[in-house]
């Protein structure tokens, strides 16, 4: 066998080190929290999509995926709690020649921001979401959220959650998203592949990535870090366009992966320019066809 | 890998081979990349970092293949690889595993 080069000496570069802000790392989030992955493979996809990333701006709420904006070396938002889609939604008009991303958590986007969400994709804003879903609420403390799974540990519910988890891609379909996926942390090619495509895409696209919350959810539902993607591994149903009303989380029986909707539907700007910017239209703007 | 059947193509396939690069100061110890290694190329290394935690070290530098997967499991951006300029002889690493 010949002799393996040794690594040079001199610091080497990450391959994202150019989308990130370099002197703020390490960043917050605990060891074996998955948001760290969600979110290189988020720039990943930005890198891989070929998208003006001078025109890419990343907004995100509050909580601990809310601090990636922080981390991005992009043009970036972080906005009052929930309402990571509003300002997303006010880019978008004020300059449509914008991507948007929306990089936030399950309690921001779909607890205190749910209302948002829901009249985003209903208007079907061209604005791709990104939820890191890990299940509870990490940076408070680990209360229950509006996605734990039912009889789910956590702070506030140390018996086991009493109550029925939303299933988001069915809530995301319901209200009109273009684009709806789901996959976890441990499915990063997946999951970089399906953001890619959905910054490419016209339209609301939705994309949900389960990530484990070690310190919080873990501790609560004795299960180490390794535990929780070995179970995402066991339990994963990889099935493209499952019908979105099987899509709730339950490890029992299987968490279903995939892209499950992919549909092509006018944006609001583009029925909104029929209606009150008839003219602009027709002199064909180029920054109201990109 | 281990093959109970060697492929009959084994000695045409060139297998690349990665050079893993890590930046022990942002490592926090998580394990990922350690634990889903095709390879099993990885593991703790009894030095501390700055933080005090544990970041992996390369075992089995001439087992990397550049698949890159520790580069994009690891939460922390603390390690990816880089292709060789080396590349292994057809079917070298396979063969010489599968016996």
């Amino acid at each position: 066998m010949e002799e393996i080069p040794t690594p040079s000496k001199e610091q080497p570069h990450h391959p994202l080190d150019d989308l990130i802000r370099t002197d703020r790392i390490p960043h917050i989030w605990c060891p074996g929290c998955g948001i760290g992955t969600v979110f290189s493979a988020c720039l990943a996809a930005l890198k891989a999509s070929g998208i003006n990333l001078q025109k890419t701006v990343m907004v995100s709420g509050i909580g601990c995926s809310g601090r990636a904006a922080g981390y991005v070396k992009l043009d970036s938002f972080h906005t009052t709690h929930g309402r990571a889609i509003p300002f997303a939604t006010g880019l978008k008009l004020a300059n449509p020649e914008l991507n948007i991303v929306v990089f936030s958590g399950d309690g921001d986007l779909f607890a205190i921001g749910g209302n948002h969400f829901i009249h985003a994709a209903r208007r079907n804003m061209d604005i791709t979401v990104i939820c890191v879903n890990n299940l509870n609420y990490g940076m408070t403390g680990g209360q229950v959220a509006a996605t734990t799974p039912y009889l789910a540990k956590s702070t506030t519910t140390p018996a086991g959650n009493p109550e029925t988890p939303f299933n988001l891609p069915l809530m995301a379909y319901a209200c009109g998203a273009t684009y709806v996926a789901r996959w976890t942390m441990l499915h990063i090619r997946d999951l970089t592949d399906s953001i890619t495509e959905a910054l490419c895409k016209k339209g609301f696209s939705f994309i949900e990535a389960l990530s484990p919350c070690p310190v919080n959810y873990g501790r609560r539902n004795k299960q180490k870090p390794l535990d929780m993607l070995k179970l995402y591994q066991e339990k994963a149903i990889i099935k493209n366009d499952a019908d979105p009303a099987t899509l709730d989380i339950d490890f029992e029986k299987g968490i279903i992966l995939g892209k499950f909707i992919d549909l092509d539907r006018p944006t609001f700007i583009e029925n909104y320019d029929k209606i009150y910017r008839p003219s602009r239209l027709q002199e064909n703007v180029p920054e109201l066809n990109s | 890998m281990e093959f109970w059947r060697v492929p009959l193509d084994a000695d045409t396939i060139q297998v690349s081979l990665g050079i893993v690069h890590i930046l022990e100061d942002r490592c926090k110890g998580c394990g990922y990349c350690i634990e889903y290694c095709p390879k099993q190329a990885l593991e703790f290394s009894a030095n501390f970092n700055q933080k005090g935690y544990h970041p992996p070290v390369v075992i089995k530098p001439e087992e990397c293949v550049n698949c890159h997967y520790c580069e994009i499991i690891c939460p922390e951006f603390a390690i990816f690889s880089v292709e060789s300029p080396q590349t292994t002889k057809p079917g070298q690493s396979e063969t010489n595993h599968a016996i």
